[in-house]
């Protein structure tokens, strides 16, 4: 009898979370526990890894179990090269987002930590689901705990910012529902892998890629549908700011990997070219928009979409390589672009928000415009701070270059153009985010909160340290996590351009 | 199955039930006449008894397969037990909910509780109606009993309102309904609903006399339960009459209104779906929009509810005017799944009330979370689930309505559906909001009686039980209806 690693990886958290809930005014209680179901968390799924098989594209670590017959819904986890790092990804960043709200949060720290675990168990349901109803029934689930996380705890606008995310992102969803029970009564079930394998005509494929698009796109974000981020990510509080883009912005793209491409693939190739347009939009528009942000946490948001961008314009490139070269080879650097692209963006944008996090603890303002020389001031948080703007920005050596280049390698096999959009990146990435390090990190000391300022003490110390070795260590040694997606990307590249018709 | 021409008994055990509660509740009225107030618990527990009594008659006594007796108009099916089972819960709970509140307001008298008794009396009639006539008593008894419910509160000028239109309004709703039925009797020489049925086959749908009298019909079925163009009365009763009557009106009468339209439009009319489907499709679409759109604009949670309730009418037309057997158990399970989330909305307000203090506004429910987590968190769970927010159980509900339409080919009214659902969740997450993130600006601590409390929490949990584990209820819902 195997260990249902992926079932604790789920449950851990949620019932880790209500027991934490259970702890109400006891906050000192309600931290220690929320910290040690988070680790255990974090613990239980590194056997995910390392006992992963790097070889197959085949589903691993499955539990299969019916649970509603009328429907032939199934409790069907597993997990693929695809899912593996991001469920990773979110037990490690959740460890972090704990440690990081240990004395930034006072009111109902319990219902915090509650939130953030209960949110943690269902980010890791939806990334492991192989039945599309347990997927949406996790996708629609963690809308509730981050809605009450940036409305309790969030900024001043947070009742506008949490409703207008909730929406938007229902939004999206609902549709999508109506897609997935179309394909199941087509299918016969809500088996995922059952709707990759069905046939679909053009017509159905192309309405049911649009459902899908509208949910992915408004999770993404991609322009036009991004407005809500910003908002969400300025009144949220740290910690849902560091996971709302750490994580939940890849299900977005985790989407397009698991439905999108596969399941639609042709209206994917004929429509190719409205994701990249979009894509190649975020990337240069909203880098612009980016460059004249004044509040910290806005342009970290907007270089957010940016990055994000990158990640779906290297999903859909495979077609025009294809057309142009006639190979796949390409194709497949571009999946693998993306894939590393979100796992590096989840933990820069994270340990960007983060800083953020630290300098408004102390000062109580995201402003850039009231700060100034604050390396003078905090030296160990201005070093940590460059290293992830570098990052940020795509300095070769961080994780930020691999994703970026390998994109912008498959996009030139793809087209000239392409490249040279995706590539102004390089210079608008660099202008915001340094000119941003430039104002706030350097300079004369500006104001007498500044001349105040107290650098980071360990337990921040050792939340930022553990992100720079992360970021350092994939943008220095990406290999494993491009051996352990490898075959999936591969198997997934033959999905994606076997014809359905 | 024609009826014999000499009188014979009928066969009394399938109505075993009904005729226990109205023994029971000519028995509780006597004793009540001698009854000091102080003892009013008296009449409580009796009533419960009898509901009990009758669970278990309904349970254990009366036949378990189809039997239809009384000359073709009364017909105990496998539908009509679970439906019957599940008023008797639902009434209960209402019954101990209202308590307090009751007493609190000087309203602790035996007559709510009797008048709830025989409303019941008459859900039972209706749901286990097999002619059209059958089905008018209990329509009645039932009717009669309610206005009276929401009139109960003597001295407050808004609830005599509300019960006088009710009154009226309803009473016009019945005529249309009789007035069809006479009609639909012309045609089909019958009132038996299975020769209705069997007499509908051999109809032109398109038939002028038919349609004129189908169309009286539903406007009748469509007033009992509420559907836009015929809800005008909902707002206004939800609102003005005593929580505790609401409370009834908007859980255990659904119930009720369901076994309305499945006798009437299923079983009788159902080979005439062709004929109806379109009509109820208007009043669908209607009911959707009109009451997602129109909760938004509230202040009142009463009458908030009272719009969600229309758009849930709404999401269950929508799975009987598919016309399968799919969309028969969907609209079946969401009438259930309303019915528990209902309950649970309406026992929060009582929950909040105290003497003196009604806690219907929304205005009430701000900063709950400081005063009393636990319950904001079931509010939170009601509100959700309302709004069709899986993990819940009104998600599968909306699923399962959703997947039979879609099934009929009907991806775009699922699409309708869906978008107005996303218009709704806004009041709902506005109560949420208003919960969880504004400051309580009435800091008393929650008075409520234990009992109350424990129901209340157990119809939380219950929601989200039923939303991790939702075969059972689907599984009893595909069995049960079966045409």
């Amino acid at each position: 009898m195997e260990m249902p690693i992926l079932s604790v990886v789920i449950w851990l958290p949620i019932f880790g979370g209500l027991l934490v809930l259970a702890a109400g005014e006891r906050a000192k209680l309600g931290r220690w526990l929320a910290l040690g179901a988070a680790i255990l968390t974090f613990v239980a799924s590194i056997p995910l890894y390392t006992l992963f098989d790097a070889s197959t594209a085949a589903m691993q670590f499955v539990e299969r179990a019916p649970w509603i017959a009328t429907y032939r819904v199934e409790y069907y986890l597993g997990i693929d090269g695809i899912s593996m790092p991001l469920i990773l990804l979110t037990t490690f960043i959740t460890v972090l987002v704990v440690i990081a709200g240990w004395e930034a949060v006072r009111e109902r720290s319990s219902q915090y930590f509650a939130a953030f675990l209960i949110l943690e168990g269902m980010m890791n349901g939806v990334f492991a689901s192989l039945d599309a109803m347990l997927f949406y029934v996790f996708w629609e689930a963690m809308l509730i705990p981050m809605f009450i996380i940036i409305g309790i705890w969030g900024g001043p606008r947070r009742v506008y910012a949490t409703l207008k995310f909730f929406l938007y992102t229902f939004l999206g969803s609902v549709l999508m529902l109506v897609a997935l029970i179309y394909l199941y009564l087509q299918s016969g079930s809500y088996e995922i892998a059952a709707f990759q394998a069905l046939g679909i005509g053009m017509r159905e494929q192309t309405l049911i890629f649009f459902a899908f698009l509208i949910a992915f796109a408004v999770k993404v974000p991609m322009w036009p549908v991004h407005t809500w981020l910003p908002d969400a990510h300025v009144e949220a509080p740290t910690g849902g700011s560091v996971i709302l883009a750490a994580i939940m912005l890849k299900m977005g793209g985790y989407g397009f990997l698991r439905f999108s491409l596969p399941v639609t693939p042709d209206a994917s190739m004929s429509l190719d070219w409205l994701i990249i347009g979009l894509s190649l939009i975020a990337v240069v528009y909203i880098g612009f928009v980016a460059l004249v942000q004044t509040d910290m946490k806005k342009l970290i948001a907007y270089s957010s979409i940016a990055h994000m961008g990158f990640v779906t314009l290297g999903f859909f490139l495979a077609y025009s390589i294809r057309v142009r070269t006639g190979s796949l080879s390409g194709g497949a650097m571009g999946l693998e672009g993306g894939m590393v692209q979100m796992i590096s963006h989840g933990l820069i944008s994270g340990a960007m928000f983060l800083c953020v996090g630290v300098l408004y603890d102390r000062v109580h303002s995201r402003q850039i415009a009231d700060y100034g020389g604050v390396a003078n001031t905090m030296p160990k948080f201005a070093a940590l701070m460059v290293l992830f703007s570098l990052a940020n920005a795509g300095l070769p050596g961080t994780s930020g270059f691999v994703g970026e280049f390998l994109v912008i390698l498959a996009s030139f096999k793809a087209s000239f153009w392409y490249a040279f959009l995706a590539g102004t990146t390089l210079i608008l990435g660099a202008a915001y985010t340094l000119w941003m390090v430039r104002r706030v990190l350097y300079g004369e000391v500006a104001n007498d909160n500044v001349a105040g300022l107290v650098d980071l003490n360990a337990r921040e110390f050792l939340v930022l340290g553990i992100l720079a070795l992360a970021v350092l260590l994939l943008g220095l040694w990406p290999a494993p996590l491009l051996e352990v997606m490898g075959p999936t990307i591969q198997q997934l590249l033959e999905q994606m351009v076997q014809s359905k018709l | 199955m024609n009826p014999a021409p000499v009188f014979s008994m009928p066969d009394f055990w399938p109505a075993a039930a009904e005729i226990a509660v109205a023994t029971m509740a000519c028995l509780i009225l006597v004793i009540d006449v001698f009854l000091s107030d102080r003892r009013r618990w008296v009449t409580y527990t009796l009533c419960m008894f009898t509901l009990a009594l009758a669970a278990w008659l309904t349970a254990f006594v009366v036949p378990a397969e189809r039997v239809i007796t009384f000359s073709g108009t009364f017909v105990s099916d496998p539908l009509a037990r679970i439906l019957k089972l599940f008023s008797y819960g639902v009434v209960a709970v209402v019954f101990l909910y209202s308590k307090a509140y009751l007493r609190d307001r000087g309203l602790f008298k035996g007559e709510y509780y009797l008048l709830g008794l025989f409303a019941t009396l008459g859900m039972m009639v209706m749901i286990s109606a097999h002619s059209m006539l059958t089905l008018y008593l209990g329509l009645e008894l039932m009717s009669l009993c309610l206005y009276a419910m929401v009139a109960f509160s003597r001295d407050d000028p808004l609830a005599a309102e509300a019960a006088m239109k009710y009154f009226v309004l309803g009473a016009i709703a019945s005529g249309c309904f009789l007035f069809g039925t006479s009609i639909v009797y012309g045609l089909t020489g019958s009132l038996d609903l299975g020769e209705i049925a069997r007499a509908a086959r051999t109809l032109d749908g398109l038939n002028v006399h038919l349609l004129f009298g189908l169309s009286f019909i539903l406007v009748g079925v469509a007033f009992k339960f509420g559907a836009v163009p015929f809800h005008m009365w909902i707002p206004d009763v939800y609102q003005g009459a005593p929580t505790a009557v609401t409370l009834f009106i908007g859980s255990a009468a659904k119930l009720a209104s369901f076994a309305l339209l499945v006798r009437v439009l299923i079983e009788g009319l159902g080979p005439l779906h062709s004929s109806w489907g379109g009509m109820v499709m208007l009043l669908c679409i209607l009911s959707m929009g009109l009451g997602n759109v129109v909760a938004i604009a509230q202040t009142n949670l009463k009458r908030m509810l009272a719009y969600s309730t229309i758009s849930h009418v709404g999401f269950i037309l929508m799975g009987v005017l598919t016309g399968t057997q799919d969309g028969y158990d969907a609209a079946m399970y969401y009438t259930l799944a309303y019915v528990i989330m209902a309950m649970a909305g309406f026992g929060m307000i009582l929950l909040l009330s105290r003497r003196g203090f009604e806690a219907d506004t929304l205005e009430d429910f701000r900063g709950l979370n400081s005063r009393s987590p636990w319950f904001a968190g079931v509010m939170l769970v009601v509100m959700f689930s309302m709004a069709g927010v899986p993990p819940f159980l009104g998600f599968w509900a909306k699923l399962a309505v959703l997947g039979a339409a879609v099934e009929a080919g009907l991806s775009w009214l699922a699409v309708v559906g869906v978008v107005f659902s996303v218009i709704g969740a806004f009041y709902y997450l506005r109560v949420v909001k208003l919960m969880y993130f504004d400051e309580p600006v009435d800091a008393q601590p929650l008075t409520a009686a234990p009992d109350l409390r424990l129901l209340l929490s157990l119809n939380g949990i219950l929601i989200v039980l039923l939303g991790i584990w939702p075969q059972g209820l689907m599984a009893i819902c595909n069995q049960v209806v079966t045409f």
